[in-house]
């Protein structure tokens, strides 16, 4: 197709499409600059376009503050032993299904499938994490959202278009079907493990409600919910005495609730250039996938 | 049959067994759960000894006006989120299709994909911060000499809000099925419109959506199938007391009671009220696709 000449419409589109660019950016870029400016001046309200008074004494605090240093801990532990047992369980049950000699596949298929159309309820869903003793444990965090159905589907798929003959030709050396997935099926899926643990890690990094309702001991809340006790109920109760002290009154001053901020999402800035890659073709295989 | 396939392949049973334990004890373990909306139930007794009381919290709620209230929110938020967050990213990929520097599409499509990454948290975070009465929103209103609003505690601000801060966060992404239909389109259409004369507005309008205009139908007949799904995490983080009148849905008040007050039973019953609705929506959705002929979620 040639290139068409520089029109009317080109014009007021590139136009939106840098006002646009601004909208989305502009948010993020205030949490930066006034997590570096000193509290002072973002409370006279001089900090708009640049940092005021540099400094990154909030950082400095809140790496000094043991229940946030200790939630980011809690978190990495989360997201590590999660995404392991989301590609555990994933796996084992996307592989079975993925295989013709299945006898009952479909049937247990229909009985995965619906359990993304009917929700059993928050309330019974608690109790049940409560019955079995989960509460205030780890595995309450990491055990309920083992298995996305629809990643599960998205590996079926993918375990589905693994050329047959492979699997033929392992079991011509007699191998069993355990030994085909650990040596045939799992080695050449690597790429797809590798996305997997990209969408199951943000999951676990992003979660809140979860430790909301199933921790109650402050000692084994994730970054995201001490991220809501600071910044959304500016509640310093919660954090250190040297904290409190610090800022030498109960309200929290702007620059440390954005560098709290910040450190929260550093890793998924850090990743975007990964996660952009693998969840544009996620979500497409997704949509067509339902 | 089955036995044979077992004898013959027993490590694929074997294996299964580990996800079908999980997906009976987190997924049809509630479910069966819910019979506990037709007792009174006690923690301390269990559900086998808790005594079974009918449908009678189905029908408190159902005769409580404060219920339909929930309702009335939760399918507000719905027809708001359909009028507004449905559309934004139909226009914005019909705007990016209209891009010809394949360079700063990239860079456009990077950019408004982003907030989608970020957590529920982080959003509400900034939109606690920056709609606060001293915050940045208000210090721009007053710049430009206008009254300060006091957009958290205001009900009439919550739906703006909720559906404004959705659209920021999720535009983009909502942007890519789209933008590979658009994809799809024969190239010739354009050429031969051009050569009829069609402006790029034309073109958009008598090409482009109608080209789409089935991938469109199937993403509002999924949409309309999720109609009572809303956000309710965020909802928990934005809301407060004052504004309850325009924030509080079904599954907030769920939380609230159940978890906060205890009252299970209760809390069980209005939420399995919600699930049954939204099992049915997606069915009727579903039927409603496959009659249209389009892909179906099964």
């Amino acid at each position: 197709m040639k290139l068409r000449k520089f029109s009317a419409f080109d014009t007021v589109n590139y136009a939106l499409m840098l006002a646009l660019i601004g909208i989305m950016l502009y948010p993020l870029y205030y949490i930066l600059i006034v997590s570096v400016s000193h509290g002072g001046a973002v409370a006279r309200g001089e900090v708009t376009w640049l940092p005021v008074d540099v400094t990154l004494k909030a950082y400095e605090i809140i790496f000094s503050d043991a229940p946030i240093v200790n939630a980011y801990k809690n978190t990495l532990l989360y997201t590590s032993l999660g995404v392991l047992i989301n590609l555990t369980c994933t796996a084992l049950c996307a592989y079975p299904l993925s295989r013709r000699e299945f006898v009952g596949k479909q049937w247990l298929s229909l009985f995965i499938v619906f359990t993304m159309f009917f929700d059993g309820g928050m309330i019974p869903r608690f109790l049940v994490v409560n019955s079995l003793g989960m509460i205030d444990t780890v595995w309450a965090i990491v055990i309920p959202p083992a298995v996305s159905v629809m990643y599960m589907i998205m590996m079926r798929t993918f375990f589905q278009d693994i050329p047959e003959a492979l699997h033929e030709s392992a079991y011509m050396d007699g191998a069993n079907d355990w030994v085909v997935f650990r040596k045939v099926v799992l080695p050449l899926s690597a790429p797809l493990m590798a996305t997997m643990t990209l969408f199951y890690a943000v999951m676990h990094w992003n979660s809140f409600f979860p430790a909301l309702i199933y921790l109650n001991e402050s000692k084994r809340y994730p970054i995201q919910m001490i991220l809501r006790n600071i910044v959304i109920q500016g509640d310093l109760s919660a954090q250190s005495v040297e904290m409190a002290g610090v800022m030498g009154n109960m309200i929290v001053d702007q620059n440390i609730k954005y560098a709290v901020v910040i450190i929260s999402i550093l890793p998924i800035l850090l990743l975007y250039p990964f996660l952009q890659k693998y969840f544009v073709k996620g979500a497409m295989i997704g949509s067509v996938k339902g | 049959m089955l036995r044979k396939a077992i004898r013959r392949h027993p490590y694929l049973y074997a294996m299964f067994l580990p996800p079908l334990l999980y997906f009976l004890i987190f997924h049809y373990g509630p479910m069966f759960g819910n019979l506990i909306a037709f007792q009174d139930y006690k923690i301390a007794k269990g559900v086998w000894d808790s005594p079974f009381v009918g449908f009678k919290h189905f029908e408190t709620f159902l005769a409580d006006p404060y219920f339909w209230k929930l309702f009335r929110n939760t399918m507000l938020l719905n027809v708001y989120g359909l009028l507004f967050s449905f559309p934004a990213p139909i226009v914005l990929a019909l705007l990016l299709n209209e891009i010809r520097r394949q360079r700063f599409k990239r860079l456009v499509q990077s950019i408004v994909y982003l907030p989608h990454f970020l957590s529920t948290v982080v959003i509400c975070g900034m939109i606690v911060n920056f709609l606060s009465f001293d915050g940045i929103a208000n210090q721009l209103l007053e710049a430009l000499g206008l009254a300060p609003a006091q957009f958290l505690i205001d009900p009439s601000w919550f739906r703006t809000i909720y559906i404004g801060s959705d659209i920021w966060q999720h535009v983009g992404w909502g942007t890519i099925i789209y933008l590979a239909a658009l994809t799809g389109i024969d190239p010739q259409l354009y050429e031969a419109a051009v050569m009829d004369g069609a402006g790029r507005f034309r073109q958009i309008v008598s090409i482009s959506i109608p080209c789409i205009l089935p991938v469109i139908t199937i993403l509002l007949l999924l949409n309309i199938g999720n109609f009572l799904s809303v956000g309710y995490e965020k909802i928990l983080l934005l809301y407060n007391g004052s504004t309850y009148e325009t924030a509080d849905v079904i599954q907030t008040f769920v939380y609230r009671r159940g978890l906060l007050g205890s009252d299970l039973s209760y809390s069980a019953a209005v939420g399995m009220f919600q699930s049954v609705i939204a099992f049915a929506m997606v069915i009727g959705a579903n039927k409603l696709t496959r009659k249209i002929g389009g892909t179906t979620l099964w």
